[in-house]
């Protein structure tokens, strides 16, 4: 394997690629990046056995050829080539050394077999469909900070997409929830998707996925196996596995008949909150919220800081209540609430609360209250 | 003889105040041989009680058969260690913290009580109730004993003695009180004239008292120390008392200093009312090591169950949980974990524990294994309440 690459086009995929393959591993393979010469290329491939990134990108091939090399490493080195540099590297059939040059730089980097990296690439690919990329954007943007990190609730540690109807029109709908907050987001159903099983996507591929198509502008083909999901789009490949779990009814934990219905400004209200919770204890983060007709009282206080309460107008006219929450729940919900106005319904102090930017908007969140 | 040689004096069982030129050896209103008598006795406000040998009183208190048997209060494995020795058992020279074997070797007739820590517990509760009684500066120290401060009090050594009584009437069990001017001389005084004892070390003879007592004497001087102190000239604490602060504190630092001090009997820790307790744990030493996975978390099942009940009683919760084994050569592993939300349930705590457990358990052979909450938060913060109610879906 020889080939000649520009260093700002390697450095940008292996970027990508490094960003796959976890810091510490068992198997040393796993630490590694493939890297395979062909007429078209190269092709680089990282994977943690949960996650597999393949990206091509253009290289003066002089000899193909395929090996795998440390990516972290690898990445480290390039990352501190010159600008504009070009990038040589070379490997030998029979060698365990890969070389790299650059000007006056020339590294060799031990290498692991080819035949020994893993491969996620099988399976049967059917279910198939294109998705718009700022449409996918907003499906994780708005939803992942629910993302549960709770190891034993493995199910909720990822993005549940499934299609269904809301309001009689078909959308493709996100579910995130950690079982505390609930953030529910959908668009339109892309062409091709009515038959999509519901799927759980893990967060670390969520997050991956995200910061990959930062700038896409084309749609993301997206096809499903069995077991696993493949995103597709630019000259990236990205396949996962899918959680092996149910995720749960969460239909039946939005309610439907909270009347209590408060409309609040965001901004203000998300200010407020900031500042109250600089009083409420670093381990609670509680604020206890009191709405009567016209007005909203926040309030917070710790047996070592101290006491806050912050008054603001709010447009309520049902019975007083008084509810608790978790301040930084609430402003991770007010932070997504796209326009000025948040919507919150509720029932009591005990009962899960719905905040919604309009009362038929694209995203609903569920916040369940704290004993405060 | 002039009237300012008169000492104040109190009668322990008719609490009747007087004067008396020297140790009367009989109370003159109910003739009790049971008089307190020391000059500073109304000056003194720091005490120490200590339940006389607990948890055996208690079982002879709930078991009158055993009132005049040697018993032992301990487990009968091969590593237990005794927990309390009763009066009678300890003519015989078996000590707490002996193991059982030796002391059933010491005194073959006695009789072993397996501990009943829920029952000691409460008995604890009920001398707490009349300790607050008298006042809310108590320190406890442990389920059978407290620093109480009672400056506040005209009355102190009426307030002691009262104490003493009503934990006889009412609790059914004796204790012995320590009166001094700081905390260490005060629990000095209890240990003086254990059992049913009320011991008073003054002011003016605090440097001659502690003159001849050993240093291992000095609260947080441990074998350990002790050698290093006797290595160095140290035997008793009158030899602390020979030289200077400088010359302590070049030889052991900071702890040098509480060293010439204490050997002073100057102490300034205040009696602090219900010490924070930063953790709240349970162990067990298994009859035989263990190395599987299966059998140590079996064995963490109840010490996990015992550390819910008192995270309940002391209404906190686990915001992290600690496991602790030892191995059989007695290397001591601690892992500590983060819970994603604070808990009080058995279940959570052993579900979060055992993926630790389980890269643990790589074959050592354990001899201990315990589980703690650490850190404790408000009990208000348990099992926050969640949008799926039932925690144990299991995604299938």
């Amino acid at each position: 394997m020889k080939l000649t690459i520009e260093r700002s086009v390697l450095l940008k995929s292996l970027g990508h690629v490094q960003s796959v393959v976890e810091r510490r591993n068992t198997l040393p393979i796993l630490s590694n990046v493939k890297l395979e010469a062909t007429a078209e290329g190269l092709a680089l491939n990282a994977t943690d056995m949960d996650l597999d990134i393949i990206e091509r990108v253009s290289a003066a091939v002089e000899r193909p050829g395929a090996t795998t090399a440390p990516a972290h490493t690898l990445f480290e080195i390039v990352r501190k080539l010159p600008d504009g540099a070009q990038v040589e590297i070379a490997f030998e059939p029979e060698g365990s050394q890969l070389t790299l040059r650059s000007g006056r730089s020339r590294f060799a980097l031990s290498c692991l077999a080819v035949e020994d990296f893993p491969s996620m690439a099988d399976g049967v690919f059917s279910n198939s469909f294109t998705v718009a990329a700022p449409d996918l954007r907003a499906l994780i943007d708005r939803t992942k900070f629910a993302i549960s990190t709770e190891e034993t609730r493995y199910y909720l540690n990822g993005i549940y997409f499934h299609s269904t109807t809301s309001s009689g029109v078909n959308v493709l709908r996100a579910v995130a929830t950690d079982g505390h907050r609930l953030a529910r987001v959908e668009v339109g159903r892309p062409e091709g998707a009515d038959n999509m099983p519901g799927i759980i996507v893990p967060r670390k591929t969520v997050l991956e996925l995200r910061k990959l198509i930062e700038e896409t502008g084309m749609g993301v083909t997206v096809s499903l196996s069995e077991t696993k999901i493949r995103f597709a789009f630019d000259d990236v490949v990205l396949t996962s596995k899918l959680i092996d779990g149910t995720f749960p009814d969460y239909e039946r934990v939005i309610p439907q008949d909270n009347d209590k219905l408060l409309r609040v400004g965001k901004k203000l209200f998300a200010d407020a909150v900031d500042r109250v919770s600089a009083i409420s204890t670093e381990k609670s983060r509680a604020i206890k919220v009191a709405i009567s007709p016209g007005l909203l009282t926040l309030s917070a206080s710790s047996p070592d800081a101290g006491s806050a309460v912050e008054e603001i107008e709010a447009d309520y006219d049902s019975a007083t209540i008084e509810i608790g929450f978790n301040s930084r729940y609430l402003m991770e919900i007010l932070g997504q609430i796209e326009g000025d106005t948040a919507l919150f319904a509720m029932a009591d102090a005990a009962s899960p609360t719905v905040i919604r930017e309009t009362d038929d908007g694209a995203a609903l969140y569920v916040l369940m209250p704290m004993r405060v | 003889m002039t009237v300012s040689a008169l000492a104040p004096a109190l009668c322990r069982d008719c609490l009747e105040a007087f004067d008396a030129a020297c140790a009367p050896s009989r109370c003159p209103t109910c003739g009790s041989g049971r008089v307190v008598w020391h000059a500073e006795l109304r000056d003194l406000a720091i005490a120490h009680v200590d339940c006389d040998s607990f948890y055996a009183s208690i079982e002879k208190r709930d078991r009158p058969e055993l009132r005049d048997q040697p018993i032992l209060i301990g487990g009968t494995d091969p590593r237990s260690v005794v927990a309390t020795a009763c009066y009678l058992a300890r003519q015989y020279g078996c000590r707490s913290a002996m193991p059982m074997y030796k002391a059933r070797e010491l005194c073959p007739q006695a009789v072993i009580v397996r501990p009943d820590h829920g029952k000691y517990r409460r008995v604890s509760a009920d001398i707490h109730r009349i300790l607050h009684s008298v006042t809310s500066l108590i320190e406890p120290l442990a389920l059978d004993e407290a620093y109480l401060d009672l400056s506040h009090r005209e009355d102190i050594p009426e307030a002691l003695a009262d104490i003493a009584q009503r934990v006889e009437q009412e609790v059914g069990i004796s204790l012995s009180v320590g009166l001094s001017y700081n905390k260490f001389l005060a629990k000095t005084a209890s240990d003086l004239q254990k059992p049913r004892g009320f011991s008073v070390i003054g002011r003016a003879e605090a440097v001659a008292f502690l003159a001849p007592r050993p240093v291992r004497a000095i609260h947080g001087v441990g074998p350990a120390m002790e050698r290093r102190l006797q290595g160095d000239g140290f035997t008793t604490i009158g030899d602390l008392q020979q030289v200077s602060e400088m010359e302590l504190k070049t030889r052991y630092g900071a702890h040098g200093g509480w060293l010439w001090r204490i050997a002073r009997g100057q102490d300034d820790r205040s009696v602090t009312p219900e010490r924070e307790s930063k953790s709240i744990s349970a162990e067990t030493t298994f009859q035989q090591d263990l190395s599987r996975p299966a059998d140590l978390l079996a064995a963490l099942a109840p010490l996990a169950e015992r550390v819910e009940r008192s995270l309940r009683r002391h209404q906190m919760a686990a915001a992290g949980v600690v496991l602790k084994l030892k191995s059989r050569d007695f290397k001591l592993r601690s892992r500590h974990l983060r819970l994603p939300t604070p808990s009080q349930q058995a279940g959570v705590l052993l579900t979060a524990v055992r993926p630790l457990l389980e890269r643990e358990a790589d074959g050592t052979l354990f001899r201990l294994i315990g589980i703690g909450a650490e850190p404790l938060v408000d009990g208000a913060l348990a099992d926050p309440p969640d949008l799926f109610s039932c925690r144990e879906h299991d995604g299938q």
